[in-house]
């Protein structure tokens, strides 16, 4: 079985539901009085797609002005952008725009981007949905849409960036998505993907390397311990 | 016991917090940041440019945001509006709207415009206004670092109290922001619409008004602590000290639950070294890395009004303005877990540490669980404060008790009558407090009778009790009563008070 841990960030306008549609995936609830998020919050969230566990290291970004010179630091290394807009107000749909460009312009990498239009249970749309997708397949994204308020289309969210992320994966070069094989270290793969494989700024894939090399010295060492407590 | 009998109720000869009495005079910025980065040489990035670029972009979105201002003033003809008890108005000193308490900003230009005139007025003359008195209300204004900040209120509060209140405010914009980078911004563009960079934070300034409106904490500029067997706030204290002692730059690691402080760690004070030296001088400058009771105050209300944070680990920029004005500190906010709703925040000056420190957490929580410590948090939670007549006063009806080296304070639980009219005995206490306090005429001792209760209030070297009594209850009586409550304090200082300062 093959585990693939992988780095999401959820960007876009104040108050267009960010976290909500993330809240509504993870727990399952939705609340009203949501505040405007502080920097940024963290999440985990694991999904099997077929006989592959994608795991993502969520980073639920604030959409404030103020917060801007941060984000840099939660999308650095990501493998997954979602891109949120507010399907009754024009100017967060424009901003996506704005995102798309810093992104582009700083990560180098391969990166999964979907455009998301929440707040589809609300009456008075100024975007259309053609012109949402329209752009979107502009710009190579996937678009979708949904309400965080009714769940609608969030299941379909995070299962499309599953297989999105997966496919990448399947693709030898251009991505920097951590791919394990569970089968053969079930043990380094918990450890791994639980904290230390995506860090916030730092070089990743030394320190991968490194960390798998000292998780293999701690399991020579415990060996040698236990082979000598045997010998007593 | 190491605390003779002779020293006061509470006190300790080592304080996690700053004990100065004053809450405003952040002009004289502190560097501790910059201390801590560099005691540990290798740290990235000057913030503060990197923000300022961000404001040239928005110069366009400004301009439009005052042009349907102007038109409407129903505010002046709303019976609401004009009912509330305290206004507070933010404006720039070029006169634009910033932070109203009630209303839309916008709709009230023409009386920011009134407020910046008189301002300015005053100002011509080499001089700055005050306040004005009319009738029962009460106009105090507040000129900062570009900033004008207005009280209107009718509550009876004294000036220096209004006052407060604003500093309150203004601490909380730069908590936002930094000192540094609003001086910028208003250096580079003085017409510059600071709401822009403020959306949200209107939340947190309407929350931190309510809450200092019905907190005697922010009376008293102290804090309360969760009621704690001491041996278990040691444990507490010991298990943070031992998950956190290798991290570098990590600051304070803060954990409270319901607006209580469980227990504070510090930074230790480093070693002495030639090129440290100067950096110690600039320390005890710093109040030697402690919190001040107003940056503990702005934490709380920022976890008040953030339930979000209670879902997630969440990595926040916070600048301490009384800790250091001129930049963030990184915070690592969580709860402790789902069965315990403590509240741990992990301060450090390092913008790209989350996941040390959320291991560190980790760590601390299976700590605290092994200890059973959650259940000792949880337990004291669940249960209230004992009441006067509870613990053998009868005749006391409510009391706060504030040890001065500490900066702590305790109050037992409400009692009737003031069960259902809470803000009137806070009121009896910001009246005793403002006769304590006042500038003119500080006194030390008061008793005063009226036909609703009977009020001691007492200022010490050491600590300032306020206490009220049955209206019936005589001076003699009063003062009996009072030497019984000090030494049952005395008793019980290890529970109510955090008396260790543990330190990284």
């Amino acid at each position: 079985m093959k585990v693939i841990v992988g780095k999401l960030v959820v960007v876009g306008h104040p108050g267009v539901g960010k976290t909500s549609t993330v809240i509504r995936y993870i727990e399952r609830t939705f609340n009203t009085e949501v505040s405007s998020t502080i920097g940024a919050s963290y999440f985990n969230c694991k999904m099997e797609i077929e006989d592959i566990i994608v795991k993502f290291q969520i980073w639920d970004t604030a959409g404030q002005e103020r917060f801007k010179a941060m984000v840099p630091m939660f999308y650095r290394n990501a493998n997954a952008a979602l891109l949120v807009f507010d399907i009754t107000k024009r100017e967060s749909f424009d901003s996506i725009k704005v995102w798309v460009n810093e992104l582009k312009k700083n990560i180098r990498e391969k990166i999964v981007m979907f455009v998301v239009g929440n707040k589809i249970d609300l009456p008075d749309r100024q975007v259309s949905k053609d012109e949402a997708l329209q752009y979107s397949h502009s710009i190579g994204a996937t678009y979708y849409e949904c309400s965080a308020k009714e769940d609608q289309g969030i299941q379909q969210i995070f299962v499309g960036l599953a297989r999105a992320v997966s496919q990448l994966s399947g693709t030898e070069v251009g991505h920097n998505l951590k791919v394990l094989d569970a089968s053969s270290c079930r043990a380094l793969v918990a450890d791994a993907s639980d904290a230390n494989a995506t860090d916030v700024g730092r070089t990743e894939n030394c320190d991968f390397i490194l960390f798998t090399i000292i998780s293999f010295l701690k399991q020579a060492n415990k060996l040698t311990i236990w082979l000598r407590k045997q010998s007593f | 016991m190491s605390t003779g009998c002779d020293i006061e109720p509470g006190a300790s000869s080592e304080s996690v917090l700053v004990v100065s009495e004053s809450c405003d005079n952040i002009e004289q910025m502190s560097s501790s940041l910059e201390e801590i980065k560099n005691s540990n040489s290798v740290v990235s990035s000057d913030e503060t440019i990197e923000n300022c670029n961000n404001i040239d972009n928005f110069e366009d979105a400004c301009s439009n945001m005052n042009l349907n201002a102007a038109q409407d003033d129903d505010y002046m003809r709303n019976k609401e509006w004009l009912s509330k008890k305290k206004h507070i108005f933010v404006l720039s000193s070029a006169g634009k709207p910033i932070y109203s308490r009630y209303g839309n900003e916008d709709k009230l230009a023409t009386l920011y415009g009134v407020m910046q005139a008189l301002v300015s007025f005053v100002q011509d003359q080499n001089d700055s206004i005050q306040s004005i008195h009319a009738g029962d209300t009460l106009f105090v204004f507040l000129f900062k670092n570009h900033l004008i900040l207005v009280a209107v209120s009718k509550s009876g509060e004294s000036i220096s109290q209004l006052i407060s209140q604003l500093n309150y405010v203004f601490n909380q914009i730069t908590s936002v922001l930094t000192l540094t980078r609003l001086n910028k911004i208003y250096e580079q563009r003085r017409n510059y619409d600071l709401r822009r960079l403020l959306s949200g934070v209107e939340r947190l300034i309407d929350h931190l008004l309510d809450f200092s409106e019905r907190e005697p904490a922010f009376i008293l500029g102290g804090v309360q602590c969760l009621t704690l067997p001491l041996s278990v706030r040691d444990t507490i204290s010991s298990a943070i000290v031992q998950a956190c002692n290798k991290i570098k730059n990590l600051v304070f690691a803060i954990l409270l639950a319901n607006n209580k402080l469980i227990t504070l760690v510090r930074m230790k004070k480093y070693c002495i070294h030639p090129v440290d030296l100067h950096l110690i001088l600039n320390l005890v400058q710093a109040s030697e890395s402690l919190i001040h009771p107003v940056d503990l105050h702005l934490i709380l209300n920022l976890v008040q009004a953030s339930e979000s944070l209670k879902t997630a680990e969440s990595w926040t920029p916070l600048c301490l303005p009384r800790f250091d004005a001129s930049g963030f500190l990184y915070g690592h906010v969580s709860y402790l877990s789902e069965d315990c709703q403590a509240c741990l925040l992990l301060l450090t000056v390092e913008r790209d540490v989350f996941f040390t420190l959320s291991e560190a957490k980790q760590r601390i929580v299976e700590k605290l669980r092994r200890a059973n410590c959650l259940e000792a948090i949880n337990q004291s939670l669940n249960t209230k404060e004992e009441t006067c007549t509870a613990i053998g006063f009868p005749e006391l009806r409510h009391y706060l008790y504030k040890c001065k080296y500490t900066a702590q304070f305790y109050q037992p639980s409400i009692s009737p009558p003031y069960t259902l009219d809470l803000s009137r005995l806070l009121d009896v206490y910001k009246a005793a407090h403002q006769m304590l306090h006042c500038p003119s005429r500080p006194l030390k001792l008061i008793f005063q009778r009226t036909p609703k209760e009977a009020i001691l209030a007492w200022d010490t070297k050491g600590f300032e009790l306020y206490a009220v009594l049955e209206p019936l209850t005589d001076t003699t009586t009063a003062i009996g009563i009072i030497s019984k409550l000090l030494s049952w304090i005395k008793k019980h200082e290890g529970k109510l008070f955090h008396l260790n300062a543990p330190t990284f």
